[in-house]
């Protein structure tokens, strides 16, 4: 006890001490290690280094480029659909195809890609990394994880090839009508997407429980949870919200699958279809709507925090800025977390509930906006006075900014309960929620994906193709969605595969849809741009230095880069800072990575904040 | 090793200030002392507990409407809740057996547990079948097709136990692990038994109540 009391006094006067004082290694000192260090797997054949792997760096890769495949699809879906809505007069879809590309594409989007891409893709290459571990603490449940993804990917697209096709009943897939005849896909392509969702869930979990105990308890020396990377908090913040949102989805795809194949009766009131009385009796369709939402909003969220905490690290690095406010930052993620699991019937204010219910949700959704507020301000403060660098995932990151922003303000309109009646089931809600969980996430994937690509494959992309493919995108994304506001004002409804010649329609609204047409079909093909670009730049990209970025966390001070097996080499990393000591005066570097000891920067004073 | 600190604590901490940053030089990087292994069990059971939560909120809910017939409840069932509850002492035994080093009584214990759990199991199969017997069918009332549903869903639980009650076993035997490691398997598949009885005794009491 007394020796670590004199030994702090030690430290400190060496701080107090000027900068040119012989500096004593003794303030570097850590104590030793505790811990033992962790057992690795080593994979001994092409199958279990490369397809069955048990790093998770590879599997983060693998999770990667399924879940960008499968988003593929759900982009040329969303492609077929804007040419019908368009030119209604060609008869280019079926009424039915219709309703299944619009259901195949959002669940695609929403499930399929963001949250495997963020929690699966973006986890498993960074939380080892950023956090100083070798890998996760179960390695193998981490690959079935993600075989359980490509299982649930396999039977989610098996759908297109049963009997009538996959189903159409809206990403919500309410019962009833999802489970009746009627609806596309109502006896085959419905069962395949539950039994998707409920494999996905399982695999899921077994992810997840990886996050959450790697991040816990696998930390390098030195890396509290206050110094870890806003990157990890916020996968970790929505790690934690899965596990406990996704039994949700999980129960309501089982009962609603034993409704479909046995005929029982959780969800499905008696009912006459087609002329008969169906044997169904006495089910609650409205239970199904609250399942469906207790995991479709912190879903959301899900998809949310993730892009939150890399946003907030891309635009440290790149404006060479501590982030503002870190433990603000730290709070708004957790609250948001939390608060995130009481909103979630502001989905459901036309589905007939007590008005004090919808009072209730409305005052949650709206507190909700609090924390988000703090964080788009602190993401400004950030920048202010900073160094700017326009690279591309500071451009992207700036487009998150202005996009959220944008989505969030339109969910201040939508979390009222007099405003959302008339709106609801508009194209108003459908820019809303593309703006806010479309557009935003996917502008910080691709930021993600820029800047961390040196990480994976030790080449940058290519900076001209980056930044025409972000004007394209950004742009384009608003061409896309700002008339789609309008026209949910002007009252077109949503999932209609035609509006007919309805009095009320202008011929500003057709012109729209055709414009809106073109410009998805634009920042589709520029996605093209993109994958070449991805693809490419493994062979023929410029060879990244060590550190391009001059970034201070974890992932960058690897012995190798791209980090090899086991990341670290011998010696597990020590830490001795946050990683958001960037232009500290004093320093003789704009940037002071984390693994730097204090003997090496005496004279370095770091501001607070 | 750090000492407790609550979640409040942690969140407050100023990471940029000098005293923190010599505080937190000496880290150890594990939040809370548990081995992965037990706090991953953990994690497993909030989120089962969230899965059986919700589906008892559904079970309520759909109680209140008038289409609901009470399903009987065969003795079998307390029988079998009764295998459960003596199954949870002997592993509760097992594990200071295994903590004493008593290597024969704490196998004995073991396959003892694994010849229960299997009976479990039968019995609940058993039950099915004489409810599918007396026309309490899935389809025929949906309290019929709850209880199907939890017991699946219980049975499902108590499945993967034995799954890792197998590995642990054959593990103790072959003596293939440390100590402090295998104990603290035992106890991890202990705890998990407690958990089902747990969840099982809370939705056994939930069917008779209702």
């Amino acid at each position: 006890m007394s020796d670590e009391f004199e030994h702090k006094l030690e430290a400190k006067s060496d701080y107090a001490g000027d900068a040119s004082s012989v500096s004593t290694p003794d303030i570097d000192a850590v104590p030793d290690a505790e811990l033992p260090d962790q057992e690795l797997y080593h994979s001994h054949s092409w199958w279990t280094t490369y397809v069955f792997s048990q790093d998770a760096k590879y599997i983060g890769i693998q999770y990667a480029l399924t879940a960008i495949g499968t988003g593929l699809l759900g982009l040329v879906l969303s492609w077929l659909m804007r040419i019908q809505l368009a030119w209604p007069g060609l008869g280019w879809l079926e009424p039915s195809s219709y309703y299944q590309f619009v259901t195949m594409h959002g669940m695609i989007m929403v499930v399929y890609l963001l949250t495997a891409l963020f929690l699966g893709g973006f986890g498993n290459l960074l939380i080892p990394l950023m956090c100083g571990a070798r890998d996760m603490a179960f390695p193998y449940v981490n690959m079935l994880s993600y075989w359980a993804f490509v299982v649930a990917v396999v039977v989610l697209l098996a759908s297109f090839f049963v009997p009538g096709g996959p189903t159409g009943a809206g990403w919500t897939l309410y019962p009833p009508q999802a489970i009746t005849a009627g609806t596309p896909g109502y006896n085959g392509g419905i069962i395949l997407m539950l039994i998707s969702l409920i494999l996905f869930v399982a695999g899921f979990t077994m992810g997840g429980l990886n996050y959450i105990i790697t991040v816990l308890q696998l930390r390098a020396r030195g890396m509290t949870l206050m110094r870890l990377p806003l990157t990890i908090w916020g996968i970790f913040t929505a790690t934690v919200l899965a596990m406990f949102a996704f039994p949700a989805l999980l129960v309501g795809c089982l009962m609603m699958t034993l409704d479909s194949l046995l005929g029982t009766s959780f969800f499905m009131p008696a009912m006459v279809s087609l002329g008969e009385t169906l044997t169904h009796e006495g089910g609650s369709p409205i239970l199904f709507q609250h399942l469906f939402w207790f995991f479709g909003h912190p879903e959301v969220y899900i998809v949310a925090l993730p892009a939150f905490g890399i946003v907030s690290d891309l635009l440290s690095v790149h404006s060479r800025k501590t982030i503002f406010g870190y433990r603000m930052m730290v709070w708004a993620i957790v609250g948001i977390g939390a608060l995130s699991f009481f909103v979630w019937a502001h989905h459901m204010y036309v589905s007939g509930m007590n008005p004090w219910f919808g009072f209730f949700f409305a005052t949650t959704t709206l507190i909700i906006a609090v924390p988000t507020a703090i964080k788009v301000y602190n993401w400004i403060l950030t920048l202010w006075r900073g160094n700017i660098v326009l690279s591309l995932p500071m451009l992207f990151s700036l487009g998150f900014i202005v996009t959220f922003l944008n989505g969030g303000l339109t969910g201040l309109f939508l979390g009222n309960v007099t405003v959302d009646v008339p709106l609801s089931d508009t194209y108003f809600v459908v820019a809303h929620f593309h703006m806010v969980m479309g557009i935003a996430p996917i502008l910080v994937v691709f930021g993600a994906i820029y800047h961390w690509y040196p990480l994976v494959t030790g080449r940058m992309m290519n900076e001209t193709l980056g930044k025409v493919h972000f004007w394209i995108t950004f742009i384009g994304s608003y061409a896309i969605y700002f008339p789609m506001h309008y026209q949910g004002f002007v009252g077109v409804p949503r999932r209609y595969f035609e509006i007919y010649d309805s009095p009320y329609i202008d011929v500003s609204t057709l012109l729209l849809n055709k414009f809106i047409t073109i410009a998805v079909l634009i920042v589709g093909a520029a996605q093209l741009l993109f994958l070449y670009n991805l693809f490419a730049s493994a062979r023929l990209g410029k060879k990244a230095e060590k550190n391009p970025w001059k970034a201070n966390s974890l992932e960058w001070q690897t012995p190798q880069m791209p980090p090899e097996h086991g990341n670290w080499g011998k010696e597990l990393p020590k830490v001795y800072r946050w990683p958001y000591d960037f232009s500290v005066p004093g320093a003789k570097e704009d940037y002071i990575p984390q693994t730097q000891p204090p003997s090496e920067i005496i004279g370095a004073k770091v501001e607070k904040t | 090793m750090s000492k407790k600190k609550s979640i409040f604590q942690l969140l407050t901490e100023k990471p940029w200030e000098q005293d923190q940053i010599e505080a937190d030089n000496d880290h150890q990087g594990q939040t809370v002392n548990l081995s992965k292994q037990k706090l991953g069990l953990r994690t497993l059971m909030a989120a089962s507990t969230v899965l059986f939560s919700l589906f008892i909120v559904a079970y309520s809910d759909r109680m209140l409407v008038h289409d609901w017939r009470n399903m009987p409840e065969p003795w079998l069932l307390w029988f079998n809740t009764g295998i459960l509850v003596i199954s949870s002492l002997v592993f509760h035994q097992t594990v200071k057996y295994a903590k004493n080093d008593l290597f024969d009584k704490t196998k004995n214990g073991l396959y003892f547990i694994g010849f229960l759990a299997y009976s479990f199991l039968i019995g609940q199969l058993i039950v099915w079948y004489q409810l599918m017997n007396t026309g309490f069918y899935a389809t025929s009332n949906v309290a019929n097709a709850f209880f199907y549903l939890f017991t699946t869903i219980h049975g499902l639980h108590i499945i993967g136990g034995i799954y890792f009650w197998g590995k642990t076993t054959s593990k103790f035997i072959k003596r293939s692990l440390k100590k402090e490691e295998i104990n603290n398997l035992i106890d991890i598949c202990a705890v998990y038994w407690h958990f089902l009885l747990a969840v099982w005794l809370v939705l056994f009491g939930l069917m008779l109540s209702s």
